[in-house]
């Protein structure tokens, strides 16, 4: 598979705001995302979480400020892959929906085969390739996602609260083929208002608040020592507002 | 001699009517398609200043009258028109070219509505893994294929079932250009209603036969890939 030499992290915002007519996402955030344990963007809803991911994705430009990748504005997004609350499955079978990211990844058409069962394997739904993935359960379908985010080889996952809506086992799932990317060396950005969740995984904690970042730290300090009032509620358990 | 005995019969001339026909309709159909469905998706997919007033004119379109599309392409096509050199009026080819016109608003208009659906579904996805505009006109082509089957039948039925611009742009010329709807008219008008009601109910069979078989296509296929 084709591989940019060039890396994309670090991933940096430089006092980037985002607004839609009155509303405002994200308020002058600046923030640098380096290799290394996952990332996981904490907060209530609607502090900003999904803006900031697209935006480090590069699906949406900023309203002021700027994003750099390895100190680049325009960056090839082959080396990033996004991961959406909610999965959008192509009305495809579950192999054709992982053959389809291979292919606008790049790879040459000769190896996709192999390459949709290797990754099918990664995510334990080799026995479903030939089903419809539109009928499998949330769990799974979130694994056919990360699937073919994964087909794109990604040096940066970010990914969207994905086991938002799941039960506990599919969200083991998911958090485990996380956790083997992870270790593999993709750098995880994940959005997530699960405790337990930040816990497990985070190695980083990026902590945000009506569309502003109130803190950035080590996960461990941030649960030991949160340096803000809202951030040691959220810790508690709290409801923050 | 009574409309069932005329279908059992098997007789050849109603055979050449109906496979005329036939070709007629289902060649005017395959171009439609091959110009409307992608002309449908990329009106879904861009934004333009007219593009409103233009999905309304396709919109509108889609109730053209038939003698109205064939008496245009009667002035195209005759021997004075800019066409006439051609020398296509009362050819079935004249009557596909017409048919075509009939049935591309049909066939555009629906597909543009499918695939804008479904682009509000696939927009970040596709934009988030880098997919071109042609890139996402196929995959929204081929993953609406079940719904777009419907549009393609939408533009079967009209164009199986018009009589006015066959008529005009064919001429209805026995063993050339007689299909069952101009054959239909002729016979009616002739008294021999027997015949003339023998026939209507072979183009009735025939539109649910494809309708059928499209049905039973979709379902299969839905079977396998959702």
């Amino acid at each position: 598979m084709m591989r940019d030499t060039l890396s994309d992290l670090p991933l940096v915002l430089d006092r980037v705001s985002m607004r839609a007519g009155a509303t405002t996402m994200l308020d002058q955030v600046s923030l640098t995302i380096g290799p290394g344990a996952p990332t996981l963007v904490i907060g209530p809803n609607g502090s900003g979480k999904t803006s900031l991911l697209r935006l480090c994705m590069g699906l949406d430009a900023p309203s002021e400020g700027t994003v750099t990748w390895g100190g680049r504005r325009e960056s090839r997004q082959t080396r990033r892959a996004l991961l959406f609350q909610k999965p959008v499955m192509l009305r495809r079978s579950v192999a054709e929906n992982v053959a389809y990211g291979l292919a606008r990844a790049g790879c040459p058409r000769h190896r996709r085969a192999a390459r949709t069962e290797e990754l099918l394997d990664r995510v334990g739904l080799l026995e479903l390739a030939d089903r419809p993935a539109r009928r499998l359960s949330g769990g799974e379908q979130q694994r056919v996602a990360l699937a073919r985010a994964l087909a794109r080889e990604p040096e940066i996952l970010l990914l969207d609260e994905p086991t938002a809506s799941l039960d506990p086992a599919a969200t083991r799932h998911v958090e485990s083929i996380v956790q083997m990317a992870a270790h593999s060396g993709t750098k995880i950005v994940m959005a997530s208002h699960d405790l337990g969740q930040v816990r497990r995984l985070a190695g980083e904690v990026v902590f945000m608040v009506r569309g502003r970042v109130r803190e950035q730290a080590n996960a461990r300090d941030f649960f030991d020592r949160p340096s803000t009032p809202e951030a040691a509620a959220f810790v508690r358990g709290d409801l923050v507002l | 001699m009574n409309a069932w005995q005329l279908i059992a019969s098997g007789d050849a001339t109603l055979f050449a009517i109906v496979r005329l026909s036939l070709m007629v309709s289902l060649s005017a159909v395959a171009i439609a398609a091959v110009i409307g469905l992608p002309l449908g998706a990329l009106l879904a997919l861009t934004r333009f200043p007219g593009r409103a007033a233009l999905i309304v004119l396709l919109n509108g379109f889609m109730g053209l009258p038939p003698v109205v599309v064939g008496l245009s392409v009667y002035l195209l096509l005759s021997r004075s028109g800019p066409l006439g050199g051609w020398g296509l009026l009362f050819t079935p080819l004249a009557m596909v070219i017409a048919q075509s016109l009939l049935v591309l608003p049909i066939i555009a208009a629906l597909t543009r509505q499918t695939i804008e659906d479904l682009w509000s579904e696939y927009r970040d996805e596709l934009t988030a893994v880098g997919v071109g505009p042609w890139g996402r006109v196929a995959t929204l082509l081929w993953d609406g294929r079940f719904s777009l089957t419907t549009a393609l039948l939408a533009g079967f039925g009209r164009a199986a079932a018009e009589v006015g611009t066959v008529m005009i742009v064919g001429g209805n010329i026995d063993g050339f250009t007689r299909t069952m709807t101009t054959a239909i008219a002729l016979e009616t008008s002739k008294g021999n209603l027997p015949l003339a009601l023998g026939l209507g109910i072979i183009l009735i069979g025939l539109i649910l036969a494809v309708n059928a078989a499209a049905w039973g296509v979709r379902a299969w296929s839905e079977q396998r890939t959702g």
